[in-house]
């Protein structure tokens, strides 16, 4: 991007001429930020996503599963609903992992455009599937919760067309990156798309708020009291918790294999791979 | 400055040499909406209330058609490049180019709106939203279509991916455009989409030429 090698340009430059004017200085990074750099080192994420990753699978997976059955078993029915409620522990989770994972996306989009950062473009091409089934699960539990609600699976109003197009978007993304040779300008490229669709996100969120839509507004996520009662909430609350975590697990694990892919010339890597292998 | 005039005044005699590159799209757009009466029954008069999602999707299809050949014909012929590494801005450049590719394949749909319009039995009051809907809409689609065709400019299956990817981003543009028209239809105001129209091609006009021409430069790295 221009900005970068203006900015490459502007900081050659001034490495110029403070050497011409001041004797050399040692040069420190602040420290605040040295964690940062050392995090966007292929084999240092590597090593933190191996510890990390089965912590949010066990936790998640936990919590998944505490969340089903406190919302399948343990919840009362709806005094309206009766049973088809219980949807919305699978489908309210998938819905708000579907847009922030998006989100996600078009923030390493940003980094990884600006800082040329690779481990941001390994991170972004890690997303697209997750994100696109977990929007793929919205629409379809949505859908079968539509059925006997509303009487149709489907209607055209603003929140399913604008979650439908975020889907495509998550497809476009993963369509992109897999029609390059090149993963670097793939996972740019893709970046550049992401955010330019990123438009979509607050179109999706604020849809029952701008239109007059079927769709229902927002329940839970609401500042101060929420319009759901305590026993039927807390299965919801763990439902999102254990899906972020689910969601970071597979994100890490995608991740770790794009950084495998990609780096797989270099002594890291080898070294990973004489070490894991059978009989070593 | 002197380059872009320059730029600008390549493309219009490109244009005006290979005339199928701006006779195509409108005779494509007069196809389809054709095709479409063709489809329904004859004298059908629930054509009307479908003639507003027609006219923009055959719209959309015909700007879809030549946006391929974008950037795909610069960059066989090395031009591309030039105005990669020339000193003028790239992005103005992108900005030009997208410009004439709307008042070579957009503009005559926004003319020929009106008349196909009334052949699908459209009231003459509704002609008003509908061609202002589609003088903000279509150079929109020019833009965000332009953005994608540089995304994809050197890939060897760009062409099918191109359509893909930009029919997500413009359905903000049809949900608008054709809502001018339906507002419009049930005696509503139409000044809210028309606004909403605007908004977004103000959005793509300032921000996409600088996205597609960082685009361009990741293509050519």
């Amino acid at each position: 991007m221009f900005a970068v090698v203006s900015a490459d340009a502007l900081r050659i430059r001034l490495q110029h001429d403070v050497l011409k004017s001041q004797p050399p200085r040692p040069q420190r990074l602040p420290m605040s930020w040295t964690w940062f750099h050392r995090l966007a080192s292929p084999p240092t994420f590597f090593g933190l996503a191996q510890r990390l990753a089965p912590w949010c699978a066990g936790f998640g997976g936990a919590l998944l599963l505490l969340a089903w059955f406190g919302g399948l078993v343990l919840a009362p029915a709806d005094y309206q609903q009766k049973d088809a409620f219980r949807i919305i522990y699978v489908h309210v989770p998938a819905a708000a992992l579907s847009l922030s994972l998006y989100m996600a996306m078009a923030v390493c989009g940003v980094v990884a455009l600006i800082w040329r950062m690779k481990l941001a473009e390994c991170v972004l091409v890690a997303i697209a599937p997750v994100g696109a089934s977990f929007t793929a699960l919205a629409l379809v539990t949505g859908m079968l919760w539509g059925k006997p609600m509303w009487g149709a699976y489907w209607v055209w109003d603003a929140r399913l067309t604008s979650e439908l197009v975020l889907l495509f978007l998550y497809l476009g993304v993963i369509g992109l990156n897999s029609a390059f040779e090149d993963p670097r300008t793939a996972a740019r490229a893709c970046a550049l798309l992401a955010i330019v669709g990123f438009v979509n996100v607050p179109i999706v969120h604020y849809s029952v708020v701008w239109w007059n839509s079927l769709h229902q507004g927002s329940t839970i996520l609401k500042l101060g009291k929420p319009n759901i009662s305590a026993d039927m909430a807390w299965p919801l609350y763990a439902g999102l918790l254990g899906s972020y975590l689910w969601s970071a697990h597979a994100v890490l694990r995608r991740t770790q294999n794009e950084l495998l892919l990609r780096e797989r010339n270099t002594r890291w890597v080898r070294e990973i791979a004489a070490a894991t292998e059978p009989g070593a | 400055m002197s380059a872009l005039r320059a730029l600008f005044a390549r493309e219009l005699r490109l244009a005006a040499r290979a005339k199928t590159e701006w006779l195509m799209p409108p005779l494509f757009f007069v196809i389809v909406v054709t095709v479409f009466s063709f489809g329904a029954k004859p004298n059908d008069p629930q054509l009307a209330s479908f003639a507003p999602a027609i006219l923009w999707v055959g719209a959309l299809l015909a700007a879809l058609l030549s946006l391929e050949r974008l950037y795909r014909a610069d960059q066989e012929d090395g031009t591309l490049e030039q105005l990669i590494v020339s000193e003028t801005s790239l992005s103005f450049a992108v900005f030009v180019k997208s410009l004439s590719h709307w008042l070579l394949s957009g503009l005559p749909l926004v003319l020929l709106a009106a008349p196909l319009g009334g052949m699908l039995g459209l009231p003459s009051a509704l002609f008003g939203p509908l061609v202002l809907g589609l003088a903000l809409g279509t150079p929109c689609l020019s833009f965000i279509g332009g953005f994608v065709a540089a995304l994809t400019v050197g890939l060897p299956r760009g062409g099918a991916l191109l359509p893909v990817l930009v029919l997500p981003l413009i359905v903000p543009i049809v949900i608008f455009g054709a809502g001018a028209v339906r507002a419009a239809q049930q005696g509503l105001d139409v000044s809210g989409p028309l606004f909403f129209l605007a908004a977004l091609l103000m959005l793509t006009l300032t921000v996409l030429p600088w996205l597609s021409a960082a685009a361009l430069r990741n293509a050519f790295e």
